[in-house]
């Protein structure tokens, strides 16, 4: 039917649009110069070069521990905390998100800066713990603005329902409610750990004492060109996450399709 | 939905073990001193970092920074304490004045000897109390030579309106209004505001003949030919023309910048003696050396350069002799008149 | 109904780490360092209403405002398929959506600069099939690209997470009732969906007006706007005190603005200003 193809193709074009620059990336982690100007020819040189580079692999253990702490705990605080400001009165809710909003729409370099102050003032050295509560704080608006529309979008009435069947508040919280939220959730996280794992100012101006992560040394290469190494070192990573979804989407069609049979 | 989670822990498992594994062999516990090191990024041969380490026992840790600027930032704000940093050298000259730098004893750096005359004693730190050079360079035009056929030899050749659309200008304060001020006849250091409203005007008269007012991505597009005339840093200039022949640098006659890269030891260090030693090996006519071939820009290190290959010490464009850089200057720290060039950048770039 | 104590833990991290460095910010905007110490002033907020600088904040404002409707109009169709997929394929696509975010945001804008530039790949690509060069880069178009590009994920996947629970029965009764595919649409999916168009607006409207790396990349730096203000005045000018004015004046423009925006959203409490 026509609208099938319509929606075929547009998801083709959009998916095209959002996938072309990464193609690019990987084909020019093959090219023999070191320019993105000129093809040189096909080389492997620098994915043998970058498994020997002691600073790019040290940042990105941190890159992805840093994106996975981060991310979990702001959903963690995030959930919890849109589940209250979602039963706040009118003005409190407004004065909570508004201060919400506030690290989504400030300049990273304002964050940044802001938070190196505090924490300089508190006298915490800077390193992974700083750098780690910087993440933290500016993951926790995103999930919070995930879960909220779901909560909007809840049917207040099933959670007394199932109070009234006698279930406590907890029990209730995470058998009806959960699972109703649990989208929301998970793009929460998703955007999450997005966001941490691209962040270069505020993560440059809270980090220090060796921990780095591969943002900042992206950003720092900049001025002597960037090096192919990082093409390599990020078409790795992007085969790597897609054979894991493909392994994951293929294990959770299988159950379906046991569940359908049985 | 317990399998799908099952699942997802595994996956979660395996993908910190990986990520563990490969920040494994960065901790060492033993009580060696450490050393903090803040310089550009990929601006160091890093295998001389691992034989430092190995001839003296000293632990380098290795941060980066993307521009003057932020280094600034994160000094000052003292949050962590470097022990030796490369700054450019207006940014040196800004940290002197505020009392951010420590002073070098170059008793301790027996190797300073190999440093070029001409490059020490300079305006930005005469007597060399606080910095040993790194690396320098000029800053000039770079052209296509099958895109221009006018002789090349003056800034005005960027306001030429046959290269309209064909002219990439630098997108940095300094740099942009500095030539400006030197195709005017006018010091690249200047407070006067009447100098300063000249070059605002010339560089408004010039916006419609830029193709983009680019960063670092220059390099890139000199060398697919996207553009005929750049204005680029003579390292880069290197790099560019091997990888694109048809590219050529000159310095315009009216004079240019001259800029430098140097180590200073932040007041904040605890480890003087350490961070003097590592000055000191950097200097090294073996390490120069190596540091030098592998960024493959200018090195004032007379000994190393002997070294490298001839091809590139006799190029021009990396080693200029003293008549081309006559009327060179080095930036100087502008103190409050950053303003005064920060509002007129706005203005050229708000309309 | 729910506890109060589950929102302390945000309460109290918002007090340390949003709350405080706000304050700083705001002193910072009205203090003047003189031979006397340190001075209240308003004449950094004083400075900003230059005419040079309301240009660059209506510039970036516009630019966003741009932005954030391309997101939606391209974004909303983009979650409404995505949520109609059988359910395995479901988790997988909006996976594969958000993936491209985690390659390293310059090393994705120099890409767009391989695909766009005069002797990139597009243009390879036509001069190859005989037809004319596009001027793909250095303009409004470019920039508008590299903005979609980078928030698009942003505006789907809030849209996409309400969208997959609106009651299937509930459209089911709009048509049992008579009403063809536009009309539920318009008067049944689109109105409950907009908790989650509210909160794509928000997340990709605020980060853009502050965004200009994009801008700096793709448009060529031809124009400042408000970021690159404020970053200048951080970075390479040293004047935090007006720095920070500008950032206090952006904070209560966008705030207001959202405020604005939710008036129109009354029974769903967007959570805007007032």
């Amino acid at each position: 039917m026509v609208i099938r193809f319509i929606k075929r193709f547009y998801t083709f074009i959009i998916f095209s649009f959002l996938y072309a620059p990464i193609l690019v990336l990987i084909i020019y982690s093959f090219n023999n110069s070191r320019s993105r100007g000129k093809w040189s020819g096909f080389t492997l040189k620098w994915y043998v070069e970058l498994l020997h580079d002691r600073q790019i692999l040290s940042a990105l253990y941190y890159t992805i521990l840093i994106a996975i702490i981060s991310s979990v705990v702001a959903t963690v605080i995030g959930t919890m905390a849109a589940v209250g400001i979602h039963n706040m009165g009118k003005w409190k809710k407004s004065l909570i998100m508004n201060i919400t909003y506030l690290p989504v729409l400030n300049p990273d370099i304002v964050t940044g800066i802001s938070l190196m102050i505090l924490f300089i003032f508190v006298k915490m050295p800077l390193g992974f713990i700083s750098m780690l509560l910087a993440h933290i704080t500016f993951n926790i608006p995103y999930v919070i603005l995930s879960v909220l529309p779901k909560l909007k979008q809840l049917n207040k009435h099933l959670y007394e329902a199932a109070l009234d069947l006698g279930a406590t508040p907890a029990y209730a919280f995470k058998k009806v409610i959960l699972p109703e939220i649990m989208p929301g959730i998970i793009t929460g996280m998703l955007l999450a750990f997005t966001l941490s794992l691209d962040d270069f100012v505020i993560s440059f101006f809270t980090t220090g004492s060796g921990v780095s992560n591969l943002s900042i040394t992206v950003y720092s290469m900049a001025r002597r060109g960037i090096n192919p190494k990082i093409n390599a070192l990020s078409s790795i990573m992007f085969i790597v996450v897609l054979l894991l979804l493909i392994i994951v989407n293929n294990r959770m069609s299988k159950d379906d399709s046991i569940k359908e049979s049985a | 939905m317990k399998k799908n989670c099952k699942v997802l822990t595994l996956v979660f498992l395996i993908i910190s073990l990986i990520v563990i594994s490969s920040g494994c062999g960065g901790t060492d516990n033993s009580n060696k001193i450490t050393l903090n090191v803040y310089n550009w990024g990929d601006y160091i041969d890093e295998s001389v970092i691992d034989s430092f380490e190995k001839e003296y026992g000293i632990k380098v840790i290795y941060d980066t920074f993307s521009t003057n600027e932020d280094m600034y930032v994160k000094l000052k704000a003292g949050g962590d304490s470097y022990d030796v940093a490369f700054p450019s050298e207006y940014m040196i000259q800004r940290m002197i004045n505020e009392d951010m730098v420590q002073k070098i004893d170059l008793n301790n750096i027996p190797n300073y000897k190999y440093i070029d005359e001409r490059f020490k004693n300079l305006a930005y730190d005469p007597n060399n109390e606080y910095s040993v050079p790194y690396m320098w360079g000029t800053l000039g035009i770079l052209y296509n030579k099958t895109m221009v056929d006018d002789v090349v030899d003056s800034w005005d050749i960027l306001w030429n309106e046959k290269y309209e659309k064909k002219i990439l200008m630098l997108d940095s304060q300094r740099d942009s209004i500095g030539i400006t001020l030197k195709k005017l006849g006018f010091s690249l250091n200047t407070k006067d505001p009447a100098q300063l409203e000249a070059a605002k005007n010339e560089l408004i008269k010039q916006k419609p003949l830029v193709l983009a007012y680019v960063g670092d991505e220059v390099k890139d597009k000199m060398i697919a030919n996207e553009a005929a005339l750049a204005v680029v840093w003579s390292g880069d200039a290197i790099f560019m023309k091997r990888e694109n022949p048809d590219l050529e640098y000159v310095i315009p006659k009216e004079g240019s910048n001259l800029w430098f890269d140097a180590m200073v030891i932040p007041k904040a260090s605890q480890h003087k003696k350490e961070a003097e030693l590592f000055i000191n090996y950097m200097c090294d006519t073996e390490v120069a050396y190596k540091n030098a071939d592998y960024i493959g820009y200018s090195t004032p290190h007379v000994e190393a350069k002997k070294l490298l290959d001839p091809v590139i010490t006799s190029d021009k464009t990396a080693y200029p002799d003293e008549e081309d850089v006559k009327n060179c200057e080095v930036f100087e720290d502008l103190g409050d008149s950053l303003k005064d060039y920060d509002k007129i950048w706005t203005e050229i770039k708000a309309y | 109904m729910k506890h109060k104590w589950i929102t302390y833990p945000y309460i109290i991290w918002m007090i340390i780490f949003i709350i405080i460095p706000l304050a700083l910010i705001v002193f910072f905007s009205v203090i003047i360092e003189t031979e006397h110490g340190l001075q209240f002033t308003l004449q950094h907020f004083k400075r900003f209403l230059e005419p040079v600088y309301m240009v660059v904040l209506l510039r970036s404002i516009y630019i966003a405002f741009i932005s954030t409707l391309i997101c939606l109009v391209l974004g909303y169709p983009m979650a409404m398929i995505l949520a109609n997929r059988g359910l395995n394929k479901k988790q997988f696509l909006v996976s594969l959506f958000v993936l491209p975010m985690w390659m390293n945001f310059l090393l994705r804008t120099y890409a767009w600069l391989t695909l766009l530039e005069n002797s990139g790949l597009i243009n390879t690509l036509l001069s190859y099939l005989g037809l004319k060069k596009l001027n793909l880069l250095y303009n409004n178009y470019a920039v508008i690209l590299g903005m979609v590009y980078n928030f698009l994920p942003f505006m789907v996947l809030p849209i996409y997470s309400v969208l997959i629970k609106i009651d299937k029965s509930v459209i089911e009764a709009a048509q049992d009732l008579g009403a063809d595919s536009f009309t539920v649409f318009r008067r049944v999916t689109f109105p409950l969906s907009l908790p989650g168009v509210m909160s794509g607006i928000t997340m990709v409207f605020m980060p853009s007006v502050t965004t200009f790396v994009i801008s700096r990349l793709l448009g060529g730096g031809q124009y400042t706007l408000i970021g690159n203000l404020i970053e200048q005045q951080f970075l390479y000018v040293g004047d935090w005190n007006f720095g920070s004015a500008l950032s206090v004046v952006l904070m209560i423009i966008i705030l207001l603005s959202m405020g604005v925006m939710s008036r129109y959203d009354k029974e769903h409490e967007g959570g805007g200003l007032w």
